[in-house]
């Protein structure tokens, strides 16, 4: 880069150079975005093939492949590596990264080789994940004391990796709040931002208030084991809830770093296909907020059946309620942006509408076990398990999927085969549901989660959701290889291919290295879709 | 740099020598009545009185060595947001811990 | 430090002094916030085991020497205003005093960790560790991860030290000495808490 003088580097495209290391010492946030985005897609096929294993051995009562030791295992490495490589960084690093200085008309974010430390620290986060895994440990990715304090199995390196990815993740929201407030280009006021920011910057807000809570409990953990401090253990005065609280006052608002930013682009990508501007701008734009604000009132949720006290659990589920209606607040106005569209099942567009239909149905089960009495019966069963799926694949990952096909052409300047996307989604859609539907049922039956092995009345809906898993398996599989053939056999991307009003869509694809020629003065917000020629 | 110069007058506010010095004398004498008032029994007092004084002095160091009273609004949201929510975990977890039926073995 | 180097950067083109300035003094905000909840969760511990065992606390923190903790205190308060003072010395374009005022922030850093050191050790010396009881082992999280913030806050200083000698400041750009005061005073800010919370208590 330093050769070049700057009227170049301006016209430059951002993958021009080649080479790891070019790639790796780039303060891009462009390059930096990529970086994430492939990291956290291998992070998520090895999750994903853990899951695979999962459901194979629950496809028959009794064992099928591995051992009840090796299940834990692997549904230890399942849980902590989506949550903490995967879903937690996923769409805020990768295209939180890519899209905040274009949607806003910057040129980078902030603090650009504070940007790339961030990525350095996440990737020395996982590979201390990895190193944990030589004795991997087999308490579930929630570390509960005191089983964690107690189990032989290396808890320490694999919370210590965590703890590690927490400042990666603080550093990134740290960055991008001071971007959207100190770097938007004349005229991008508050009220003209794209809904992805609004969503961007709620998430950031919980990155940075949320995570040195989890910080300060795993190091309270790890000291636990190392010189036994005795705050989560019974035997020594201490609490083992105590470590509960701490846990879920990140972990509940986590799930809302996870759902925040995928929520963003719904909000962009309804609009594009419905060519109709968005319905109720600021009650999706400050529903984010009250997301990020509420759901620090909820944690305890999770711990109705733990031993906590019945004033606290009535407190926490009536405060659990009000977390719906931010949430409610958007799934209605976006159902009202497509009343009426023209509509373009595009496949960012399935992605999008498959994102409403299953997250409705995450959230609403998700009032059944935000409800005291019921949770008492639910709690820990598969449920809970359907319950989760829903949000974070029905939700975040299809929004993950949604942003994956709609900025793929910004980002590589390549088109994929919308066609063969089309039938991944229809594998995608179909396998999930299948998948995790019966485990609703199963949940209402009583089936306990977190057990290699199960009663024989309930193999016939294990079967069939094992099944699922694999429908769901080969449409990500062609999902994956229809976006790798684009990125070599793929047309030439235009500039706009979805005609879109946004900031990042008036820079040709792939964008060069410092974003804009000039940084534009905008003067209206970006959704008018529908009146002007677009 | 010339902009930059000018944004320093404009933007940033100098704070004498003579304001530190007094306000560094308030933090030693309010050091000084915390750890005499500890010499006495006041019950509950003491912790109140030690609280409030250290709450006091945590005031006069953000305020003025840190500049918080020359910030805009949004620093002052982010600086005391944290505090809010130190007080909500605190708070929730005691609705918990001390509110447990006594189970007996 | 980030920005330091930001205005000859190739890809800092986008940042205007100005901008940069307010940019870095408000991330360092954020990032005191972060440090504030870090410290938070300790601080409910301590409200919870407090409330719990009240005669642990009170009985057991007799062996604490309020005398050096309150010496402590007195150090890291002056700290604070040294620092302080330097900021006011190179706003108004004096780099020598705000080397010397930033050398005596760090020895006065120093000075503190020494007097923590001969603290830990007597209490080593006693038999007395974390894990001895609940008030201990707050004690030693407690401070010692306040004592960890110190050695960070010492390091970055030292950074703005040889930054300074090498004429990297005037009364133009000051940014980094600014930001870098305010970590300073957060770690006065929390031990100024920690003081009443385990030595002070009746």
């Amino acid at each position: 880069m330093a050769n070049h003088t700057i009227a170049e580097t301006i016209t430059i495209p951002y993958l021009e150079e080649k080479g790891l290391l070019s790639w790796l010492t780039s303060t891009d946030h462009k390059r930096i975005s990529i970086m994430y985005l492939l990291s956290i897609s291998t992070f998520f096929v090895l999750a994903g093939i853990s899951a695979l294993l999962l459901r194979f051995e629950l496809l028959m009562p009794g064992k099928t492949i591995v051992d009840a030791h090796t299940y834990n295992v692997l549904f230890t490495f399942h849980g902590a590596v989506m949550v903490f490589l995967f879903i937690v960084p996923g769409l805020a690093a990768s295209f939180g990264n890519f899209l905040i200085p274009l949607m806003i008309g910057a040129r980078d974010v902030a603090f650009p080789r504070l940007n790339l430390m961030s990525y350095w620290i996440y990737l020395l986060g996982a590979l201390i994940i990895l190193i944990s895994l030589s004795k991997p440990a087999d308490t579930g990715w929630t570390f509960y004391t005191p089983y964690s304090i107690r189990t032989g199995t290396d808890v320490i390196l694999l919370t210590f990796g965590i703890f590690v990815l927490g400042f990666s993740s603080i550093l990134t929201g740290l960055n991008f709040i001071v971007t959207i407030h100190k770097l938007r280009a004349p005229g991008m006021t508050w009220h003209r931002l794209p809904l992805f920011i609004w969503a961007s910057y709620a998430t950031a807000i919980l990155q940075v208030l949320a995570t040195p809570v989890i910080a300060i409990s795993l190091l309270l953990l790890i000291a636990e084991r190392v010189f036994g401090i005795g705050f989560f253990d019974p035997a020594k005065g201490g609490d083992p809830i105590l470590f509960q609280h701490f846990f879920w006052f990140y972990s509940h608002p986590a799930v809302y770093i996870m759902i925040i930013p995928a929520m963003g682009v719904i909000s962009e990508v309804i609009p594009v296909f419905s060519r109709k501007p968005i319905f109720g701008y600021k009650a999706i734009a400050y529903s984010s907020l009250a997301i990020a604000l509420i759901s620090f009132f909820v944690w305890a949720h999770h711990m109705f059946v733990s031993g906590m006290s019945e004033v606290a659990a009535t407190i926490f589920s009536f405060l659990t309620f009000l977390v719906a209606i931010p949430t409610a607040i958007k799934v209605f106005n976006w159902t009202a942006t497509l009343y009426k569209g023209s509509i373009d099942l595009k496949s960012p567009m399935l992605y999008a509408l498959s994102f409403i239909f299953l997250f409705t149905i995450g959230g609403l089960t998700g009032v059944f076990l935000g409800a005291l009495a019921a949770d008492v019966h639910l709690h820990d069963t598969y449920f809970v398990v359907a319950h989760m799926h829903y949000v974070m694949i029905g939700g975040t990952i299809m929004g993950f999927f949604a942003a994956l096909h709609f900025w793929y052409p910004k980002m590589t300047g390549k088109m994929f085969n919308e066609k063969v996307a089309k039938i991944a989604w229809a594998f995608v859609f179909i396998g999930f549901n299948v998948t995790f539907f019966p485990q609703f049922i199963l949940g209402t039956q009583g089936m306990p989660r977190r057990y290699a092995d199960y009663p024989p009345q309930f193999h016939s809906l294990n079967e069939l959701s094992s099944i699922g898993s694999w429908i769901l398996g080969i449409g990500m599989f062609v999902m994956a290889i229809n976006l790798l053939r684009g990125l070599f056999n793929g047309e030439k991307a235009p500039q706009n291919p979805f005609n879109s009003l946004s900031l990042e869509w008036q820079v040709p694809s792939p964008p060069p290295h410092e974003n804009f020629e000039e940084i534009p003065h905008v003067t209206d917000w970006t959704y008018g879709y529908g009146k002007k020629s677009a | 740099m010339d902009t930059k110069a000018h944004a320093d007058e404009t933007i940033n506010h100098i704070t004498p020598y003579r304001i530190y010095v007094l306000v560094w004398v308030t933090l030693m004498v309010l050091t000084v009545i915390s750890v005499g008032v500890s010499y006495f029994h006041f019950g509950i007092f003491n912790i109140v009185v030690a609280l409030a004084v250290a709450s006091v002095k945590a005031s006069l160091v953000a305020l003025y060595f840190m500049h918080l009273k020359y910030e805009d609004k949004i620093t002052w949201v982010f600086a005391l947001y944290p505090l809010g929510l130190l007080a909500l975990l605190i708070g929730l977890s005691i609705s918990d811990v001390f509110f447990r039926a006594v189970v007996s073995p | 430090m980030e920005g330091v180097e930001k205005i000859e950067h190739v890809h800092g083109h986008h940042v205007d002094p100005v901008v940069e300035y307010q940019s870095l003094k408000f991330g360092m905000w954020l990032f005191i916030a972060t440090e504030l909840l870090l410290f938070g969760g300790l601080f409910a511990a301590y409200t919870i085991f407090r409330a719990k065992f009240p005669e642990m606390f009170a009985e057991q923190h007799l062996e604490l020497n309020k005398t050096l903790g309150a010496l402590n205190t007195a150090v890291l308060i002056l700290s604070s205003l040294t620092m302080a003072l330097g900021v006011t010395s190179i706003q108004r374009g004096k780099p020598k005093r705000l080397a010397l005022f930033l050398l005596l922030t760090i020895l006065l850093g120093l000075a503190f960790g020494v007097n923590k050191y001969f603290e830990y050790s007597a209490k080593f010396h006693h038999h007395i560790y974390p894990g001895t009881s609940i008030f201990f082992s707050l004690y030693f999280t407690m401070t010692g991860l306040h004592m960890l913030h110190v050695f960070a806050g010492m390091a970055l200083l030292t950074t703005m030290l040889v930054l300074t000698l090498r004429g990297r400041f005037s009364d133009k750009y000051y940014t980094p000495v600014e930001v870098s005061g305010l970590y300073w005073h957060l770690v006065d800010l929390i031990w100024i808490y920690l003081f009443p919370l385990l030595y002070l208590i009746a």
